[in-house]
């Protein structure tokens, strides 16, 4: 018998993995416990705290990410146990696999009275191919919305564009202010678009940002006993995202086309995407 | 010096029909209100018809454009149906 204690890492299920592909993130309210989220903080404001600098090679951009959190200061010692809650572990398994890549770290600080907000814009420079980085975003603690929250509009993953091209834009019907309690966890695809917001509080906020890439095909990481669930098509083919137009049917496409991905690319399961593939002219 | 200052409404249609719903929205000021992402969560106006009815005139309305040949159809980025209006406010 075995003399270590395996602690199950809770998977993500079909029915959360399709809501992913729909919105482009998912978001677990107050997972991480009070103390912990505390612990963070504090750690993110302390001096030895790895600085925000975006990807680099030389601070462990491409290399295992519990390689790189292991060489990160004692001070960042929170910053592990969350790294390494079942629930956190998880969610990184089921959409980036078993072996994450650290991309690059954040501290989002939003100082208080700040009237000013983001452009909408994109992390990454979106392209048609599948394979996606997660970004967390972990508010270690409550943000109410007159303390902004980042402002996210959910389905808008699938669109090429870059950076801050589509700063002109400043509000859609639909898009979520992230009004959170402490401990609440945002799992989004990297060209999710979404924009701090302002602060008009008199406190300052602050948001842990971790990405991770995939350090394989990103196919059935999840718990997948109810792929076969109905709901998972229904979350597929649901026309939720208004701010889509007359695109809607393009998005439904890049939905289906992403989905199979996930599933590893064994077949066409939308009537939409069969159609698409028949061949040539009947 | 004049005491009038240009706004500009950006409203982006659910399709080329200036009647049908507005699905995105910003505002521009030049007389000093300062607009930002996230800052209204409803539509000024439920189509640019109705912008235009309310006094605002239109400048541009976005041009129809076909996919280049070859290129992929389903593709998308930009909202596609913008209209771009003006008033002009005293200060």
């Amino acid at each position: 018998m075995a003399d270590t204690l395996t602690v199950a890492t809770p998977l993500l299920s079909s029915i959360e993995l399709a809501r992913f592909a729909t919105d482009g993130y998912l978001r677990f309210d107050e997972l991480v416990d009070p103390e912990l989220s505390a612990a963070m903080l504090e750690a993110m404001v302390d001096p030895d705290f790895p600085p925000t600098l975006g990807p680099d090679p030389a601070r462990g951009s491409g290399s295992p990410l519990d390689d790189v959190l292991r060489g990160w200061p004692a001070v960042c010692e929170p910053i592990r146990a969350f790294a390494a809650l079942p629930a956190v572990r998880g969610i990184v398994e089921s959409l980036v696999g078993p072996n994450p890549i650290y991309d690059h770290h954040a501290v989002h600080i939003t100082a208080k009275g700040v009237r000013a907000a983001d452009e909408w814009h994109a992390d990454l420079v979106a392209s048609r191919r599948k394979q996606f980085d997660v970004e967390f975003l972990f508010f270690p603690a409550d943000t109410p919305r007159e303390m902004g929250g980042t402002m996210i509009l959910p389905g808008s993953h699938f669109r090429q564009v870059t950076g801050a091209e589509i700063g002109r834009y400043q509000n859609f019907q639909g898009q979520i202010a992230t009004v959170c309690k402490a401990g609440t966890l945002i799992a989004m695809h990297h060209a999710l678009w979404h924009c701090a917001q302002a602060n008009t509080t008199d406190r300052t906020r602050y948001m842990f940002k971790l990405v991770v890439n995939p350090s394989q095909p990103q196919h059935r990481m999840w718990d997948t006993s109810d792929l076969d669930d109905p709901g998972v098509n229904e979350i597929l083919q649901t026309t939720n995202h208004r701010w889509y137009g007359e695109d809607m049917m393009f998005e439904l496409v890049h939905r289906a086309e992403f989905w199979k991905y996930l599933r590893g690319n064994d077949r066409d399961t939308t009537y939409l995407l069969r159609r698409l593939d028949e061949p040539g002219d009947l | 010096m004049s005491t009038a200052r240009q706004e500009l409404l950006f409203l982006y249609s659910e399709n080329s029909d200036l009647a049908s719903p507005v699905r995105a929205w910003s505002r521009y000021s030049g007389a000093g209100t300062h607009h930002r992402s996230g800052d209204l969560d409803e539509a000024p106006y439920a189509s640019v018809v109705a912008a235009m009815q309310d006094g605002w005139r239109v400048l541009q309305v976005s041009q129809l454009m076909a996919p280049m040949p070859g290129a992929d159809i389903t593709a998308t980025s930009f909202l596609k149906f913008e209209a771009l209006l003006e008033r002009w406010e005293e200060i």
